[in-house]
């Protein structure tokens, strides 16, 4: 096992390399010259000459991919064009905000969808199913900005018991989650965020639990004496690669912080933050929150990856 | 209570009777089967595949599905009437009292337990020890079907042992709490030949020394000559003829059982599966009023459609459903080679 998470860690490399090449390109690929969102239009040659050394753009390419990465390795993802603060400073304040709506959500969605898809799988067909299965319809398809609104005008206008913006009472600096006054603030982001990943994985695994329910061994186990519950966890075992996969993918989509979800209840997160540099063309912060971002979606793989082999050894060998 | 009064057997199928039942349409998997196993002894039952073999054993284990199936009759296992046991008492008879081997190594275990932990869970459930004894047990199971380095495949995931020794491993967890019965369901069918011979030969010795009763299914006339105490023939659902191997084999007193020997040569009857007899087995969602077997048979008179032929039995156990299963006993013996 250690030699195959040694080895699974060297494939992860070159993904990570190829990563943050295409974060770094970002500021080639993106419309227009890197040179104009930094300057004013009416930049004197002299300046543009200044600013092009500063920045290494004087340099060749790889020279500046080089140099670029190994600031990044130390964790300097350069200053924030807009507010002139450090990216990674309002990066990873950003990401502990959406950690939080995103850990939430994770243990809501993960420990809801999995009991209700185990139970409608172990019972396809019947009455359960049947409304398991609407309740994981309905999660899928409800878009999440949609959902978000309708919660604000009902839970913040009409019976104005939660609040519809913002991460506290006003004038609070840091956030306590276990106080009322803050946490009633969590509630609505989390409840949306956590609608489509209980719909999806719900129905993964509903279909995984009902397909290894017919599958030869099932029956050799009841044949041995096992008891129902002793059956189930069998089965559960068996179908929780597939489910690990994608929650794995939830997770992911998770932390980068739904765009929408976190502007509509001004939740200073991953996406909230991606937003305003888009808007400002804020380039360096864009490249480290996508860079960050992309990053924990590859170790998530990873670790999932490992997860699954580690239930299942048959994945080993491919 | 009752039933354990009447007799002394192991087994006691009265009747029996398996539906499957959908929107479509009913199919009667097994027809009024009636058979009687004692103890110690080794029932073969042959059939052409489709006969219901397979349904009979699992109905004798409840292992059907519930919602689906509909059994009635009498099953009786050393003197447990079955199909009334509920919940914790069905669990402590499968695996306890019964136990089942299955066609396919390949697919019976788990894919994601060791071998070691699938055996010590069958101990643990019916001997109420912890894991720890029931891997010791576990060990003491794999060297007792012979399954070389047994410390080490102990830890081993079914995916990395030869059919062979898969199916090994099934008998060593069939055979885990001492049962009364083994149901051994084509247990060497899906192996190549020579390991074939060496799980037949180790079944039949663990059955002696157990002293466990064991109804064994099987296409193989061979395999049949070879284990069987008793055999029975299944056609359609029903048990057209049982009696001893000698009995069976040597002066078939049913059509089929004849038409089914006649393509094996005599005294070679290793490895010979059962050849087509000319015609297909009936629809069994629509049988025929009359004997099942009467539009492939040769012998066919016109009273054969008409009715259901009764069982006649012939002294010591043996039965046929034939109308001309009274005739003269020299008179089967000397149409086999005609056939
Ligand atoms: N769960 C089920 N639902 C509906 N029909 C079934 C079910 N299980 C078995 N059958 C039908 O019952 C009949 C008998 O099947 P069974 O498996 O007992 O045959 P078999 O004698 O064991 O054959 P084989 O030698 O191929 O194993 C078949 O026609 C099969 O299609
Ligand atoms: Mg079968």
């Amino acid at each position: 096992m250690t030699a195959y998470i040694i080895r699974r860690l060297l494939y992860a490399i070159p993904i990570a390399l190829g990563v943050s090449m295409v974060c770094f390109a970002l500021v080639y690929i993106a419309p227009g010259d890197p040179l104009q969102t930094l300057l004013p239009e009416d930049a004197s040659a002299e300046t543009i000459e200044m600013v092009k050394k500063a920045y290494g753009f004087d340099k060749p390419i790889p020279v500046q991919y080089a140099l670029w990465l190994g600031k990044v390795l130390t964790g300097d993802f350069g200053n924030s064009i807009a507010s002139g603060r450090a990216v990674s400073e309002e990066l990873f304040k950003a990401l502990a905000n959406t950690i939080l709506l995103a850990a939430g959500a994770v243990a809501i969605a993960f420990s809801l969808a999995f009991a209700m898809g185990t139970v409608a799988g172990y019972w396809v067909g019947s009455k359960v199913d049947r409304f398991v299965t609407g309740v994981a319809v309905v999660g899928v398809s409800i878009p999440n900005y949609w959902l978000a609104i309708v919660l604000v005008i009902i839970f913040a206008v009409e019976l104005n018991v939660l609040p519809a913006t913002g991460m506290g009472p006003r004038g609070s600096d840091t956030f306590e989650l276990l106080t009322w006054d803050h946490f009633r603030h969590v509630i609505l982001p989390i409840f949306t965020l956590s609608m489509i990943p209980i719909g999806i994985i719900t129905r993964t695994t509903r279909s995984c639990v009902a397909e290894t329910l017919n599958q030869d061994f099932v029956e050799t186990l009841r044949a041995k004496g096992l008891v129902e519950s002793q059956v189930l966890l069998h089965v559960i075992r068996n179908s929780l690669p597939q489910v690990l996969a994608v929650m794995g993918l939830q997770f992911g989509y998770l932390m980068g912080g739904s765009i929408l979800v976190e502007t509509i209840f001004t939740w200073p997160g991953t996406g909230f933050l991606l937003n305003k540099a888009i808007l400002t063309r804020d380039i360096p912060v864009l490249q480290g929150t996508i860079l960050v971002l992309a990053m924990i979606f590859v170790a998530t793989n990873l670790v999932i990856d490992l997860c699954q082999t580690a239930i299942d050894p048959r994945l080993k060998r491919s | 209570m009752i039933e354990n009064s009447t007799s002394n057997a192991l087994v006691e199928l009265k009747d029996l009777n398996v539906k499957f039942v959908s929107r479509e349409a009913t199919v009667s998997a097994v027809n009024n089967v009636s058979l009687t196993l004692k103890a110690g002894e080794v029932l073969c039952i042959i059939g052409e595949s489709g006969s219901g073999k397979s349904v009979s054993m699992r109905a004798l284990m409840r292992l059907l599905p519930e919602r689906r199936t509909k059994i009635t009759g009498e099953i009786s296992v050393a003197g447990k009437n079955v199909l009334e046991l509920q919940g914790k008492e069905l669990s402590d008879l499968r695996g306890g009292t019964v136990s089942m081997i299955f066609q396919e190594p390949m697919t019976a275990l788990d894919p994601v337990y060791r071998v070691g932990d699938q055996i010590a869970e069958a101990v643990c459930r019916h001997e109420g020890c912890d894991r720890e004894m029931g891997l010791e047990r576990a060990l003491e199971l794999l060297e007792l079907v012979k399954v070389p380095s047994a410390e080490r495949r102990l830890k081993a995931y079914p995916h990395e042992l030869s059919g062979g020794l898969r199916q090994r491993v099934m008998i060593a967890m069939a055979l885990s709490c001492r049962p009364k019965l083994l149901l051994a369901d084509e247990p060497t069918t899906a192996l190549d030949a020579t390991v074939q011979i060496q799980v037949l030969i180790l079944l039949r010795k663990l059955q002696r020394e157990m002293g466990m009763g064991m109804i064994f299914v099987t296409h193989d006339l061979g395999v049949a000559a070879e284990i069987a105490d008793r055999v029975a023939v299944m056609y359609a659902g029903r048990i057209v003829e049982t009696g001893t191997v000698q009995e069976v084999l040597g002066d078939p007193r049913h059509p089929y059982t004849r038409g089914m020997l006649a393509s094996t040569v005599h005294g070679n009857m290793r490895g010979k599966d059962i050849e087509a007899i000319p015609g297909n087995p009936p629809d069994l969602r629509r049988l025929p009023t009359g004997c099942s077997f009467a539009p492939r048979c040769k012998d066919v008179t016109a009273s054969c459609s008409e009715a259901l032929p009764p069982e006649v039995f012939m002294g010591g156990g043996r039965m046929s459903r034939c109308l001309l299963a009274s005739a003269p006993p020299d008179e089967p013996k000397s149409m086999a080679p005609a056939i």
